[in-house]
């Protein structure tokens, strides 16, 4: 026989004691051995209380930074500067809340894949699964609101592209902005707003969601992983579930419940290693907006927006910015409705695996993209990045007089050289083999196709030299491209 | 229950009723408070849209000295409407372009496309934008990229040798300066 500890017995009185009064133990014990199917006590249902304790950790870390916080746009930066780099462990801090977020947003993700892919919203989780869907969108707004936070210059300038996206809603655009804003501008009073929303609105409705969440789970019971050929028949599928729980039910805790353990274990893990590994996000440069020379970039989970943002065809973006958010939530939240009965398994529903593939690929690219933004001029470029030798070598002066040009015009903010410079238009490297020097002067005095006019800003003998310089940027070996007349001939021989 | 002797039906109807509206009473009752506590909890909220119309101010960029002829210099002024704990964000900045002829063209910084500061280069006679690579030309003119208009501009006055614009809010599709 054990032997007792004296505190232990005491310890026990003292719940007996408590529990007699709340009358909680019960229930608790009840809940936690509710029966699950067997084959639910799998990894692929950990997702979900990993997201979890991600709030959980984001709710304990937020509620510490709110104890060195100082929401006003005078004093946020300052705030998060004392706290990152005057405060012991205070940047672990602020880099925990920050990989917190990130693995929210990402583990969030993978649950809605993996119960999209299993068919686990059909009958009768339908409900279940449209609370979900507010939970990944009210997760977004607070990863947004939390960029917004570090009020450094990409949060202010953030807060910038939010308002011209509200600024293009027809009739209440203004107000809206106004609304958002707090004012007619970006300052004081729209710090205040975004703070009580990342702060109480939006965990206020998580927390909330996540209850109605929970209960729904509880209640109609965790899904079953899909089998092929067997569909969900809701005229039955009550009645042969509840059946199968009480035939081969086991208990959630500890039989499932061990593996939600490890893996939010390790998820607490990633996060802190991350945090300690990475460090936090910022804060960037002053939220001093006549410090212009910035280059703002939204968070990783922004930038296929950013992206799409850069690439749509100007009549289109309204529309797609507008619209487009609002369909695909409508379309999330109408899927149970419309597909909530019918196969589950992915490999009798080709559309469904169709769509993840397409989506994720998309997202992937845009993403892709974002971070290398080809379509942003290189700002420094023109004073940064030294002209290649091999391109001025043996040149006439009247080359090196265009070479000199190319500088100081700033064209490689949008050319690029050997590599070097802005993508926003074609690279200078073999411009000489695609275009005669004719075509070349007409671009630059005339512009088009994305390129802006130069002729006011250049004198005809700049003009000269700029062209004669490009012309000898050509692969080695191969000659500049002749003119039109000389072509023709070419062609008449 | 039917032996147990209780009040006649009649009277059982009466509480009824009675109860009936006491419940009626204090479910109007308290909807009419919490409808009215509304104007109190969401009023300030909401003022800042209804204030939407507040006109523009006249305030001041600096000297007429202060911008050379033939250049374009990044100047600020002062929002108007700025509170306190407006910190750094209450010095709006702006692109003064002062023509060879004397004149003047103020224009926002904001990127008619995501509202992104453009940058102004002397070198090409640009305005670019580092977000998504909208261009302008030295007058403002939409030249390349996706914005779907030229630079917003503010209006602009000399008083006192002083160079005024109307500004205080930001600049949108939806209300330009």
């Amino acid at each position: 026989m054990r032997p007792t500890l004296p505190g232990r017995a005491a310890l026990g009185a003292a719940g007996r004691w408590v529990d007699e009064r709340l009358g909680l133990r019960e229930a608790v014990v009840e809940l936690a051995r509710h029966p699950i199917p067997p084959g639910s006590a799998s990894w692929f249902y950990a997702l979900g209380s990993a997201t979890l304790t991600c709030f959980g950790v984001l709710v304990a870390s937020g509620l510490c930074l709110a104890l060195f916080y100082v929401p006003s746009a005078g004093d946020a930066w300052n705030s998060l500067e004392h706290l990152t780099y005057g405060v012991p462990l205070g940047w672990l801090l602020r880099a925990v809340h920050y990989w917190a977020s990130n693995f929210m947003v990402a583990v969030l993700t993978l649950h809605a894949l993996q119960v999209f892919l299993f068919g686990a919203y059909k009958y009768p989780r339908e409900l279940t699964w449209m609370i979900g869907v507010c939970l990944l969108l009210a997760t977004l707004a607070n990863a947004f609101t939390g960029q917004i936070m570090r009020f450094d210059q990409d949060a202010y300038w953030g807060i910038g592209i939010g308002v011209a996206i509200t600024g293009r809603l027809p009739e209440i655009g203004q107000q809206l902005v106004y609304l958002l804003l707090g004012g007619p501008i970006v300052g004081g009073r729209t710090l205040s707003r975004f703070f009580a929303l990342h702060v109480f609105v939006v965990p206020g409705l998580i927390g909330g969601l996540v209850l109605l969440h929970l209960r729904l789970v509880l209640r109609l019971g965790v899904s079953e992983p899909p089998v092929a050929g067997r569909p969900v028949d809701p005229d039955h599928e009550r009645a042969r579930y509840l059946e199968r729980l009480r035939r081969e039910g086991i208990p959630f805790f500890p039989d499932a419940a061990w593996r939600d353990m490890v893996f939010s274990g390790l998820v607490l893990l990633g996060i802190l290693g991350c945090a300690a590994l990475f460090g936090p996000k910022g804060p960037g440069g002053a939220p001093d907006p006549t410090q212009i020379h910035t280059v703002p970039r939204p968070d990783f989970y922004f930038l296929p927006v950013f992206a799409l943002l850069a690439l749509l065809p100007p009549w289109l973006e309204t529309p797609v910015v507008l619209i487009a958010p609002l369909l695909g939530v409508l379309a999330l939240l109408a899927l149970p409705l419309i597909a909530w009965r019918g196969e589950r398994h992915p490999a009798r529903r080709p559309v469904a695996v169709l769509v993840v593939v397409a989506g994720f690929t998309v997202l992937g690219i845009l993403t892709r993209v974002g971070m290398t933004a080809p379509w942003s001029p290189h700002m420094q470029a023109w004073s940064a990045d030294p002209t290649p030798v091999a391109d001025v070598r043996g040149r006439s002066p009247l080359e090196l007089q265009g070479a000199l040009l190319v500088q100081a015009k700033q064209c490689r903010n949008c050319h690029a050289l050997d590599g070097v410079g802005g993508r926003r238009g074609p690279a200078f490297d073999g411009v000489a083999t695609r275009l005669t020097r004719d075509e070349l002067v007409r671009q630059v005095l005339q512009g088009g196709g994305n390129m802006p006019a130069y002729g006011k800003q250049l004198e005809p003998d700049e003009v000269t030299a700029l062209v004669a310089f490009l012309r000898t940027l050509g692969p080695p070996g191969q000659s500049a491209r002749p003119p039109v007349e000389a072509r023709l001939r070419a062609v008449g021989d | 229950m039917s032996q147990t002797p209780g009040p006649d039906p009649g009277a059982e109807a009466t509480n009824t009723t009675r109860r009936r509206f006491l419940l009626a009473l204090g479910g109007g009752l308290a909807g009419l408070g919490a409808l009215v506590l509304l104007v109190p909890l969401l009023g300030p909220l909401l003022s800042s849209a209804w204030r939407a119309s507040v006109s523009l101010r006249w305030v001041s960029v600096g000297p007429v000295d202060s911008f050379p002829k033939g250049q374009t210099r990044l100047a600020s002024f002062r929002n108007p409407f700025t509170v306190p704990w407006d910190g750094q964000t209450a010095e709006i900045p702006c692109w003064v372009r002062r023509k060879d002829d004397g004149s003047f063209q103020i224009f926002s910084v904001h990127c008619s496309h995501l509202g992104c500061p453009v940058r102004w280069f002397a070198g090409s006679g640009l305005f670019l934008c580092p977000c998504h690579g909208g261009v302008y030309y030295a007058d403002g003119r939409r030249a390349a990229g996706p914005p779907p208009r030229g630079l917003y501009r503010y209006a602009h006055r000399v008083r006192g040798g002083t160079l005024q614009l109307r500004g205080g809010h930001v600049p949108t599709l939806a209300a330009p300066l």
